[in-house]
């Protein structure tokens, strides 16, 4: 009896350090909103952080995505083929990748490259007190280390899904193309026939814009977050890749239903 | 690592992010091809829709000239009401026959339409008169079945 009790006082402490934690994400994010507007001002903040998250993750983003796209076309055309219409291997790879790979991939790499570094970083920063010592100086911290990173990854996160989506959609030419050997006419004209702009390729921009903001607001708030031990800083780390991949697949699902639902 | 290298690093980064965009979508999306033309309104009812569904293409001698927008059910005639965006350069006769068909024998299903001669034009808000319903793979089956059985056996 004593150890029900036990169990459930456990359960219902951890629900309502979940919700704790959650109110205080829901603050977090309202304040680097409103401290963005003063970041914005100093743009090299920006700059820096983009180049950190945005230009350093490029050749993971890159070459996984072509590497994708040359699975997608090989497998695309062995399946295909079988129905003897082998040239809609170019419409395969290319909505896949702009509707779901594209974003959903591209976001995974971008937690794993990017917003583990910027947890350890802010961790690092924390338990170190420099967090502390910046507000002492009247400095704020929102401004001058949260906001920036932020930015830094919403900004680039469309980009690299983008990049992701182009380098797949010709690592799946250079496969069915250029190694198999399907008419390069069909491969395009196909695939233009049955991509529509405002349908897939907004509506995959807009996938990762969400991504982006989602991983990096949780990235910033683990690290902020974190409890100031090196300890606490690899945890927070942890949490930040692990949350991000189910906030992804778990905010696709709900982007997937409400964008692709039942039309075509 | 000094400021301007960083800015041209950033600004390479950006500049191959955004062409990666236009590169999805003029290369691999039909961008333009259809959103932003100004388009009329046709509809026209069926019997039997079969398998169509809203945005697929509408066809005049195998050319895309508009886009399906909107299917309902009308509960007078108990007939189905597609309506057809059609391009507002393109124009067709009032008595135009408009077809549902399939591309390919799996393919998807689209609208064909085939003018007629009459000098009046449709315009926005117009019905088509003559249509043709989809062709129902079960039924033709049944037919030829109800044929075959009909026919006296050859030897």
């Amino acid at each position: 009896m004593k150890r029900v009790a036990e169990l459930l006082r456990r359960i219902g402490a951890r629900v309502v350090d979940g919700v704790w934690r959650l109110g205080f994400a829901a603050r977090f994010f309202a304040l680097v909103l409103l401290y963005s507007g003063q970041s914005f001002r100093r743009l090299h903040l920006t700059l820096r952080e983009l180049w950190f998250s945005g230009v350093l993750s490029l050749l993971i983003i890159l070459v996984s995505g072509l590497f994708v796209g040359l699975v997608l076309g090989l497998q695309g055309y062995e399946i295909l083929q079988r129905f003897g219409s082998s040239e809609a291997t170019g419409t395969m790879v290319a909505l896949s990748l702009l509707r779901e790979l594209g974003p959903v991939l591209a976001g995974l790499l971008f937690a794993a490259r990017a917003g583990s570094a910027v947890t350890a970083e802010i961790g690092l920063m924390k338990t170190t007190e420099q967090l502390t010592a910046m507000d002492m100086m009247a400095v704020s911290p929102f401004a001058r280390v949260v906001a920036p990173r932020f930015w830094g990854g919403v900004i680039s996160m469309p980009l690299l899904a983008a990049l992701f989506s182009a380098m797949g959609i010709l690592g799946g030419w250079l496969i069915s193309v250029v190694f198999i050997g399907i008419d390069e006419g069909a491969y395009w004209s196909q695939m233009q026939a049955a991509v529509d702009f405002r349908y897939d390729v907004v509506n995959g921009v807009i996938k990762s814009f969400v991504f982006g903001v989602a991983v990096s607001l949780i990235a910033v708030f683990e690290g902020y977050d974190c409890a100031p031990t090196a300890e606490g800083v690899s945890r927070a780390i942890t949490r930040t890749v692990v949350s991000s991949a189910l906030t992804i697949l778990a905010l696709d699902f709900v982007l997937t239903s409400f964008m692709f639902r039942g039309q075509s | 690592m000094s400021r301007t290298v960083l800015d041209l690093w950033v600004g390479f980064f950006v500049a191959i992010g955004i062409a990666a965009l236009f590169f999805l979508s003029l290369k691999v999306g039909s961008f333009g091809g259809f959103n932003n033309v100004p388009t009329y309104v046709i509809q026209a009812p069926f019997d039997n829709i079969g398998g169509l569904k809203v945005r697929a293409p509408v066809k005049s001698a195998g050319v895309v000239v508009g886009r399906v927008t909107d299917i309902r059910f009308d509960t007078e005639a108990y007939r189905a009401v597609v309506s057809l965006a059609v391009e507002s350069r393109y124009e067709f006769p009032r008595d135009t026959i408009a077809t549902i068909l399939t591309s390919g024998l799996l393919g998807e299903q689209y609208v064909g339409l085939e003018p007629g001669g009459d000098v009046d034009m449709l315009k926005d808000g117009d019905a088509v008169q003559i249509t043709q319903s989809a062709v129902v793979l079960e039924k033709l089956i049944g037919q030829f079945l109800f044929n075959r059985a009909a026919e006296p056996p050859a030897n």
